[in-house]
């Protein structure tokens, strides 16, 4: 290498070395997610965001207990049980929410409703609707209480959205009946006239148990993954959370599960749950 | 001149990759074309299941972003990493196993998500095994570039070319994002759950989905402008030290934005301002890019006169400077809480996607046609006619949104005199019908000017190739 094509600075250093020029890129553009994105999984007083205490599954908030549902995850002769049961069969044989109630907090969903969210994600729901209400007094008037953190904390991926070609539906479970629901997704246009949405006649015909080309749709297997990321299901939940979508259609599953979207919690309106 | 010291290049798969590109803008456009018709008029979702507009839109956009631009990127890197290191590509029979594999894979990709197969996570919507083999084909692309500029001769090309920079950065950072942002556990063979839940998911996802736009979008198409625009305008880039600043501060600044995309959500606020900050800040770097492509040509005004190939990379920069000033501007607080949500976001990303994507990988495809088929253009009409389609296509596309953007925002806050909600869901919805049907017009502008070029170029190809035969005939 002749004197003239000697490096000036490092610049021209990084510019005669291909590999170096890979390396402080590589530093650069790593800065901003450690910055940005770290601190999100331990900042935990930032955020009005629920605290997994143990192994098991047991979880805290501790500013604002009202968010999340309690029970107490414990090991007995090698089975994970809770005290509460999440869902169980009626006698008549239909399995229904059990221990929980409607603003009892944030709890998983039931097999039927996690089946329900596939298809919401199959069918591209967020791409028009959002799940996440701002703080602002009109998004109040028409959404309700603007969304927290603890919310979607059991949602693998989450559906805040980005866009609102329709409305909202952070918090659109009770709004409207089951029935309003299934004729609106037959026909949207018959509920809504001015409704730019396409029909989903097709979830009233396919059997919620059968995924892509008539394969069997896991419900145990999907449990199992969830409480792999952190979503608590006592053993005996897992077990029977095929037995759980037994019967039901693809609209059932969607409309149990947008029926249960915002009404987890009960919003104590005197608090202030994010500065 | 002596033309025994030029060295031969790997062009066979350049020129696959340009044909495919090309095809890829028809088809895109088409989709994306199609899905604006079905929100002017819903009955077009003829109750199909593969083609609702909400599948069709993520076909869509997976379409253009990454089976066009991905095979743009792929094209305009192999041409220009060797013509500005003096070498052919490392290994020519693994570029040629990544153009094919990226194809496949990008066709597997618009298939299965018609099938209904996603992520539900935006811009990343593959599903794992999809997911997997991009990644994989992905740094077979970035090794077969990078040891292409390691075997460079050090004598004759001691320095790197800028261009070579923004390609390199964008495949690192790409390659890192996408696959932080895919992590996740699969259930099935069709269906996986993200790793990461709720407000870290949100705000991985942004990180990633922003920087599908900084880097894919951005960096590695002003690799395209910095080699592209100089030879085409035939003058050196106007500032060698503009061009450092220009890259060094996308690469550090470009990853911060996606917290942007999160204010007023249930994210720690000060993520989402720090975000706005960044962004604010990043007009100047965007800017000094912008301008030293345009003055490049100082002195050489009168050429875009006859040159519309230049006018393509021209107006692409115009674009560039437009979107990126507008970008900041919808990330300040009290804009983004009007702008977000409504149409104005679908419109801003269309005056980067179409006028600064699209026009300037048009014109450095147009560029290496003629280069590498060794000819001039089947019709240099046809390039002016396609050039006014595409500017007034996406003028008439950013201005419908724009308008219906702004008024969503304003009709969903605003008050009657009894102080409550003026207007329903619904109501906004009904007003929205016009500008999707403008939008539509545009749409159909824009998909017209790509079959034209598509038409164009094959014609080229095909009268190129005769000629040869003739002269080969003529040699025998």
């Amino acid at each position: 290498m002749s004197e003239n094509q000697k490096p000036k600075n490092f610049q021209e250093r990084l510019e005669q070395n291909i590999f170096g020029l890979f390396m402080v890129t590589a530093l650069s553009v790593s800065i901003a997610g450690i910055v940005e994105i770290v601190p999100l999984f331990y900042l935990k007083e930032a955020v009005d965001y629920t605290e997994q205490t143990d192994k098991y599954g047991n979880v805290k908030n501790e500013k604002f207990p009202e968010l999340v549902w309690e029970r107490e995850f414990t090991m007995e002769d090698g089975q994970l049980v809770s005290d509460k049961a999440l869902y169980e069969q009626d006698k008549n044989g239909n399995w229904m929410v059990a221990d929980w109630k409607a603003g009892d907090g944030v709890r998983p969903y039931t097999p039927l409703e996690l089946a329900g969210r596939d298809i919401y994600l199959r069918e591209g729901c967020y791409i028009c609707h959002s799940q996440m209400i701002r703080p602002f007094r009109d998004e109040r008037e028409r959404y309700g209480h603007f969304s927290l953190a603890t919310e979607s904390m059991y949602d693998h991926p989450m559906q805040w959205g980005s866009k609102r070609t329709g409305p909202d539906l952070a918090r659109v479970g009770g709004k409207y009946s089951d029935e309003w629901h299934v004729l609106h997704l037959m026909r949207p246009q018959d509920m809504v006239p001015e409704s730019v949405m396409p029909a989903y006649p097709w979830l009233a015909e396919n059997p919620i148990n059968k995924s892509f080309f008539g394969t069997k749709r896991d419900m145990a297997k999907r449990l199992t993954a969830m409480r792999t990321l952190g979503v608590p299901y006592t053993d005996e939940e897992i077990a029977n959370a095929d037995a759980a979508i037994e019967g039901y259609t693809e609209m059932d599953a969607i409309v149990a599960y947008m029926q249960v979207l915002g009404t987890m919690v009960k919003l104590d309106d005197s608090k202030s749950y994010r500065e | 001149m002596d033309t025994t010291v030029k060295p031969q290049y790997n062009d066979g798969v350049v020129k696959y990759l340009t044909v495919g590109a090309i095809v890829f803008l028809v088809l895109g456009t088409f989709l994306g074309t199609f899905a604006a018709s079905q929100l002017a008029w819903p009955a077009l979702n003829f109750d199909i299941a593969e083609i609702t507009f909400a599948r069709l839109r993520v076909m869509h956009t997976n379409t253009v972003i990454f089976a066009f631009g991905g095979m743009t990127l792929m094209a305009t890197a192999f041409y220009t990493v060797q013509r500005t290191n003096g070498v052919k590509l490392w290994s020519n029979g693994m570029a040629w196993v990544t153009a094919i594999l990226f194809t496949i894979g990008l066709l597997l990709v618009v298939v299965t998500i018609s099938l209904g197969m996603t992520t539900g996570k935006e811009y990343h919507e593959q599903e794992w095994p999809l997911a997997i083999a991009i990644a994989l084909v992905w740094t077979l692309y970035t090794l077969n570039f990078v040891m292409t500029i390691a075997a460079r001769n050090k004598e004759t090309h001691p320095n790197v070319y800028v261009s070579n920079w923004f390609f390199l950065g964008m495949m690192i950072a790409i390659t890192y994002l996408y696959v932080v942002n895919g992590l996740a556990i699969p259930v099935s063979l069709f269906r996986s759950y993200s790793l990461f839940g709720g407000v870290q998911d949100a705000m991985i996802q942004w990180w990633w989905g922003h920087n599908a736009v900084g880097f894919f979008l951005t960096a590695g198409f002003l690799g395209i402008m910095y080699y592209f625009v100089p030879k085409q305008a035939q003058r050196p880039i106007y500032s060698y030290r503009l061009s450092v600043i220009h890259f060094w501060a996308l690469m550090f600044g470009y990853v911060w934005l996606g917290a942007h995309h999160l204010q007023y959500t249930a994210l720690p606020d000060w993520t989402g301002s720090l975000g706005a900050v960044i962004s604010l800040a990043m007009i100047i770097p965007s800017w000094g890019g912008a301008l030293n492509g345009m003055l490049t040509l100082s002195g050489a005004w009168d050429r875009l006169r006859t040159d519309y190939i230049l006018r393509f990379l021209i107006i692409a920069l115009a674009f560039y400077a437009m979107a990126t000033f507008e970008g900041p501007v919808m990330a300040a607080k009290t804009v983004n809480a009007l702008s977000h949500y409504t149409d104005w976001t679908v419109g801003h990303v269309h005056s980067g996607a179409l006028g600064w994507v699209a026009m300037v990988s048009i014109g450095a495809l147009y560029h290496m046609v003629m280069k590498m088929w060794n000819t001039e253009m089947y019709s240099m009409k046809l390039i002016n006619f396609h050039f006014w389609l595409a500017t007034i296509g996406t003028v008439f596309y950013i201005v419908a949104m724009w308008v219906s953007g702004i008024m969503q925002g304003l009709m969903w806050r605003a008050y009657d005199e009894y102080g409550t909600l003026a207007y329903t869901f619904a109501e906004s919805v009904a007003s929205m019908h016009p500008y999707y049907v403008m939008r539509v017009v545009g749409g159909v502008l824009f998909f017209s000017g790509a079959v034209v070029m598509l038409y164009n170029v094959i014609m080229t190809i095909r009268t190129a190739n005769a000629r040869q035969e003739v002269g080969t005939t003529a040699n025998a």
